[in-house]
């Protein structure tokens, strides 16, 4: 249904955003509109959500781009961000609906490309569908 | 976020890899807290020392940051894993107590005051109102804002780092003048009788509010139920500030049903084997007040209290922890109940506290139960 415009690299969607890490990314979405604390909700050995009240509880943010509100609580979550990229079980790239601390400072320096603010509606993303994000754009495919 | 030529210059490596990182941090963070500019902190509180919380990745990062990386403002630190005064009589595995002395070097060798301290604004002198801070750890951040009225943001554990290497910080969000202030109203519909009740009240309005939060029905606070009150929202959320007294802003209400169901979200078991005070670490008017309430009684079960070392040191000479030691209290000095090895789920199934902090790390990171009860509570039903 929907035509591929520019080749195969064809988006479905081009969504404009905020990029605040720079680089570029893409996988599989993986979208939670409830909000994360990086250090007690995921296992970051293996970088599956083990919360019990998450609505993610058992999936994996490995190589996903994660599409989730912001992060919340311990200040101590960007270390956990830097971990999860150490232990090769980080997202590709995150999206936020308004990035924070944690997130930003986490990803920039486990070089995880990061973005917010974009006119649309980043939720209604579905997960499992392909994204890319680079240059201020998240394409969804 | 503009940088000057000289923050310009630093970011592209001028000044070294570790101050180049720095800058890297505060450029992402800045702009996603929609900074113009960097402006000067006097003092950065750091998170991310207790080798529980970071982990070998993160050991190995702060060791790269060292090796060319020094504070340039006044830097004190969290909380390490365990009290390096009685480790002998402690249950440490060896490769955590190694890692964690790999971690304080580090943090010695960049110049930070060994404080191990999650309560820095009852051990140190507050500087005047107003003054730009860099506070890491959760509550100290909260209460910094809203008791002592310097201004700092909800910082991360990096971003606070960035800021002791650096001596700069984002101008943004809640070091903004025009920012502090709230953007929702909590009405308090019940009695607030005790630290758990003001405990329960922030872990509601952390969830409620992402910036500042009003209470409206608090009219004086104590400083136990303000560090209560401050853990609570540092907790639950990413508010970063509260204000006393009614608002124009959206109002929720906050009676005994809510209360009941945050309790009832971390009060996961009906008693504990063991009791654990702190978090946020007693302070010397805590510890005064454990010693006058257990002064000829004696705890029942192991009792863990938690206190800054510096709290500790003046409560011996008051004849305090004398008082409590003597009631079977074991007080511990440089850790926490957060992420602590020492209450571990291979030894007890569940903990009596009063912290409502506590209680969400102890059930969420160390696996236990905890039953949430008072201070005076616990004393009249743990001790004899």
């Amino acid at each position: 249904m929907f035509k591929t415009i520019e080749g195969n690299s064809g988006a479905r969607m081009y969504i404009k955003c905020r990029q605040i890490v720079v680089g570029s990314g893409e996988g599989e979405a993986l979208v939670t509109t409830q909000m994360i604390n990086f250090l007690t909700m995921i296992d970051l050995k293996s970088g599956v959500i083990k919360d019990e009240k998450h609505e993610l509880r058992g999936r994996s943010i490995a190589n996903k781009m994660l599409i989730f509100p912001n992060a919340i609580g311990s200040s101590v979550g960007a270390y956990s961000v830097y971990a999860l990229k150490m232990n090769r079980v980080a997202p590709k790239a995150m999206m936020c609906n308004k990035a924070d601390i944690t997130t930003a400072s986490g990803c920039a320096i486990a070089n995880i490309p990061l973005a917010d603010q974009s006119n649309v509606d980043i939720f209604t993303i579905k997960s499992g569908v392909k994204v890319k994000l680079g240059e201020n754009l998240l394409q969804v495919f | 976020m503009q940088l000057t030529r000289e923050e310009e210059r630093a970011l592209n490596g001028k000044e070294g890899e570790a101050v180049a990182t720095a800058y890297r941090i505060l450029l992402a963070i800045g702009e996603s807290t929609d900074a113009e500019k960097l402006v000067p902190v006097k003092w950065a509180h750091v998170s991310g020392v207790n080798y529980n919380t970071i982990g070998d990745s993160g050991v190995q990062f702060l060791e790269n940051i060292s090796k060319d990386g020094k504070f340039v403002v006044k830097t004190t630190i969290n909380p390490m894993g365990f009290d390096p005064l009685k480790i002998n009589s402690l249950k440490v595995k060896a490769e955590f107590i190694a890692q964690q002395n790999r971690i304080h070097n580090v943090y010695e060798r960049m110049g930070a005051t060994k404080s191990y301290t999650c309560i820095p604004y009852e051990v140190f002198d507050m500087p005047s109102e107003g003054t730009s801070v860099s506070f890491a750890e959760s509550n100290a951040a909260v209460y910094a804002n809203s008791v002592t009225h310097l201004r700092t943001n909800k910082e991360s554990a990096l971003s606070a780092l960035a800021s002791a290497l650096t001596g700069k910080a984002p101008y943004s969000e809640l070091r903004v003048e025009e920012m502090r202030k709230p953007d929702k109203c909590i009405r308090i519909k019940s009695e607030l009788d005790n630290e758990l009740d003001y405990g329960l009240l922030g872990y509601f309005a952390g969830k409620i509010s992402n910036n500042v939060v009003g209470f409206d029905g608090i009219n004086i606070l104590e400083k136990m139920n303000g560090k209560a009150l401050s853990a609570g929202i540092g907790t639950s959320g990413s508010c970063g500030m509260f204000t006393i007294g009614k608002t124009d802003n959206e109002t929720i209400d906050f009676g005994r049903e809510e209360a009941m169901k945050v309790k009832d979200e971390l009060n996961t078991s009906e008693n504990g084997d063991i009791v654990t005070l702190g978090s946020p670490q007693l302070g010397i008017d805590d510890l005064s007040l454990l010693a006058h309430m257990v002064d000829g009684k004696k705890f029942r079960k192991r009792c863990l209290i938690f206190c800054a070392r510096a709290a500790y040191e003046s409560a011996t000479r008051l004849g305090y922890t004398q008082t409590i030691e003597h009631s079977g209290g074991e007080l511990l000095c440089d850790c926490c109940t957060c992420l602590t090895p020492l209450v571990d789920r291979n030894d007890v199934d569940s903990v009596v506290t009063n912290s409502i902090k506590g209680a969400y790390y102890l059930n969420n990171s160390n696996k236990v139960g905890v039953c949430l009860k008072p201070l005076k509570e616990i004393v009249e039903q743990e001790c004899i």
